[in-house]
């Protein structure tokens, strides 16, 4: 292990972004969120949850695929992708790391994605153990270990120092681009921090939900369970959990017309929406209802369905915060998940 | 180089015909003059008019053409009114085949079979329909029941007209729903129509249309003494990618893009009932 005074932190971001851009959490009008660091910027390592999930790193909330110019009758297709500067990703926390593992396994299937698979071989990911985990987190729930050493190096942080540990050999290779900034040790102080977060994190009130009902043989029972109605009624369909989640992949595929052609853009979409599946011939979900049951029952029993039992959510809180109507998958679990959870 | 599952081919549209008032078919080559991919019957391919929008169709020729693609579209949204407006020589984009097929290797060779199509449901069977005449012996008896509102709506009447009433132990029964002058065929619904007939319950069903026909044809069936693991049908939902990755047509654990848009009716019996 290797550990670096954190008063030396901008010499150490300065050196990763010689060799690859950087992107680590930036307050920008008092929102804390990834963003491109550049001297002056203020990095804000302590903040717990930036705004936004780091999933636009891969799966940009709008990013044009291609360009359509016509003449006559003609069509020409452009590929409008240049290439990826490799960057790194700098503080990424155990449950959005997590969330990128979940987005792999959508995005990553065959056929590859390959929009969001150029942006993934281009990044190294460095993770950011947490120490200060607070009462919406509940990552716990899906056996992920928020002091973890995840992704191609993990970092820790107490007051004095930042301790660094390569796991993947991406991760060797950017420690050896920084190696003459650190000095040796750190595992005494970081195994310290480790079991005091724990223990934080086992008297947090949403660490020990039970899922054990929501398994795919349950499928259609949970399915048409009497309480979503409660549950739903007071969903605005805003969609704002569905962008602030970092799991949440559904997207949506549109054309804008410019002076110079039609751009063929790809943007974030959310099932809460009315028009998600509206056709020229009718709508499968025309109710809230069903639309808000559609993301609850895809996070926790359609896609580990498809995933050998793997949750598509996290734990991260980030709905817990921020739904205006204070709905969110806690409170589902709780209502469906059976006894356990009372 | 990598298969670009999302950046779609170039096509031209070599020929059109208007099937009914508001179905078209339009044949569609590569630029190279030469058929864009190969599918098998029941799969579907992304079509494009850029500015406008993308939609998913079936492909309604069948796999043993190997010239063309010919898609059969009904006018009935914002897309399908400017492909309705296209004239021959016009370039489009096609990207697939998508889906899952009619397992018309796997489990219909060797077997009778019933198509039950309605309106433009026709689109996707008459895929299997063809590739089942080209490869006449491998099947056994072949039954086509077709129904439209009117005459005038029954999609790709001439083929049926001129060859499908003439392959050999074939037959075809056409309905429609109203009188009409000019009509001395059968009157009304094909889900009616379908228990008239008196059909062989163990021959296997292909079912394709209106969802409304869909579920008392359906219920027909079962009376006849249809085994659902016997019958097959299409679902449609609204999608965006094609691979399973947009969301858009989950039902269930189901993506109708990738593990369909084919299911036998015992594997829709397991999903919710939410198409």
């Amino acid at each position: 292990m290797l550990k670096i005074s954190k008063s030396n932190l901008n010499a150490l971001y300065a050196k990763i972004n010689e060799t690859m851009g950087l992107f680590i959490p930036i307050k920008k009008a008092g929102e804390v969120n990834y963003a491109v660091w550049g001297e002056g910027k203020e990095v804000s390592l302590e903040t717990l949850k930036t705004v936004k999930s780091p999933k636009n790193m891969f799966f940009p909330q709008t990013e044009n695929m291609m360009k359509f110019k016509t003449e006559g009758k003609n069509i020409e297709i452009i590929d409008v992708r240049d290439e990826k500067r490799p960057f790194v990703l700098f503080g990424v926390k155990a449950c959005d790391y997590k969330a990128i593992e979940v987005l792999d396994k959508v995005f990553l299937a065959d056929p590859v994605d390959t929009y969001y698979k150029a942006r993934r071989d281009a990044t190294t990911i460095v993770t950011l153990a947490c120490s200060k985990p607070e009462e919406s987190c509940f990552c716990k729930v899906f056996d992920i270990d928020a002091t973890g050493a995840y992704g191609d190096v993990t970092v820790w942080m107490d007051e004095e120092n930042l301790y660094w540990q390569a796991n993947t050999e991406k991760g060797e290779a950017l420690t050896a681009t920084v190696r003459e900034l650190f000095a040796e040790g750190g595992e005494a102080e970081v195994a310290a921090q480790q079991s005091a977060t724990k223990a934080i994190i086992d008297q947090l009130p949403f660490s020990n939900l039970d899922l054990s009902k929501f398994k795919p043989e349950n499928l259609n029972e949970l399915f048409d369970a009497a309480e979503w109605e409660e549950m739903s009624e007071a969903c605005l369909g805003c969609g704002t959990c569905t962008f602030v989640c970092p799991t949440c992949q559904c997207f949506d595929i549109r054309d804008f017309k410019t002076h110079e052609g039609v751009i063929r853009y790809r943007c974030w979409d959310s099932c809460m929406y009315s028009d998600f599946t509206l056709m020229a011939h009718g709508n499968s979900r025309t109710t809230q209802m069903q639309r808000f049951r559609q993301r609850f029952m895809h996070k926790i029993v359609y896609y580990p369905s498809q995933n050998d039992g793997l949750y598509s959510c996290v734990g991260c809180g980030r709905c817990v915060n921020k739904c205006p109507q204070n709905l969110n998958i806690v409170k589902v679990i709780k209502k469906l998940g059976g006894k356990a959870n009372d | 180089m990598i298969e670009e599952t999302l950046i779609p081919k170039i096509g031209v549209v070599t020929d059109i015909r208007k099937d009914t008032p508001d179905v078209k078919t339009f044949r569609v080559v590569g630029t190279d003059g030469k058929k864009l991919f190969k599918h098998m019957p029941g799969q579907c391919a992304m079509v494009s008019i850029p500015g406008v929008g993308e939609c998913m169709f079936s492909i309604t020729s069948s796999p043993t053409n190997e010239e063309y693609m010919e898609f059969s579209i009904k006018k009935c949204g914002c897309v399908t009114e400017v492909i309705h407006a296209l004239e021959v020589g016009q370039q489009i984009t096609v990207r697939g085949p998508y889906g899952k097929n009619f397992p018309v290797e796997e489990d219909f060779k060797g077997k009778d079979l019933l198509f039950i199509a309605g309106g433009i449901g026709l689109a996707p069977l008459r895929s299997v329909i063809n590739y089942v005449r080209h490869y006449r012996s491998n099947y056994g008896k072949v039954v086509i029941v077709y129904g439209a509102r009117s005459k005038d709506d029954l999609v790709d009447i001439d083929e049926i007209q001129n060859e499908w009433v003439n392959e050999p132990n074939t037959d075809v029964y056409l309905t429609i729903d109203r009188p009409q002058e000019g009509w001395d065929g059968h009157v009304g619904f094909v889900p009616s129509y379908v228990k008239e007939l008196g059909l062989d319950p163990n021959m296997t069903a292909v079912l394709c249309g209106p969802p409304i026909m869909i579920k008392f044809t359906l219920q027909g069936l079962l009376e006849l003494g249809f085994d659902k693991s016997r019958i097959f049908t299409t679902l449609e939902l609204r999608m965006k990618c094609g691979v399973g990755k947009c969301g858009r047509c989950n039902v269930g654990d189901k993506f109708v893009c990738k593990d369909g848009p084919v299911f036998r009716m015992t594997e829709l019996d397991e999903l919710p009932d939410e198409y």
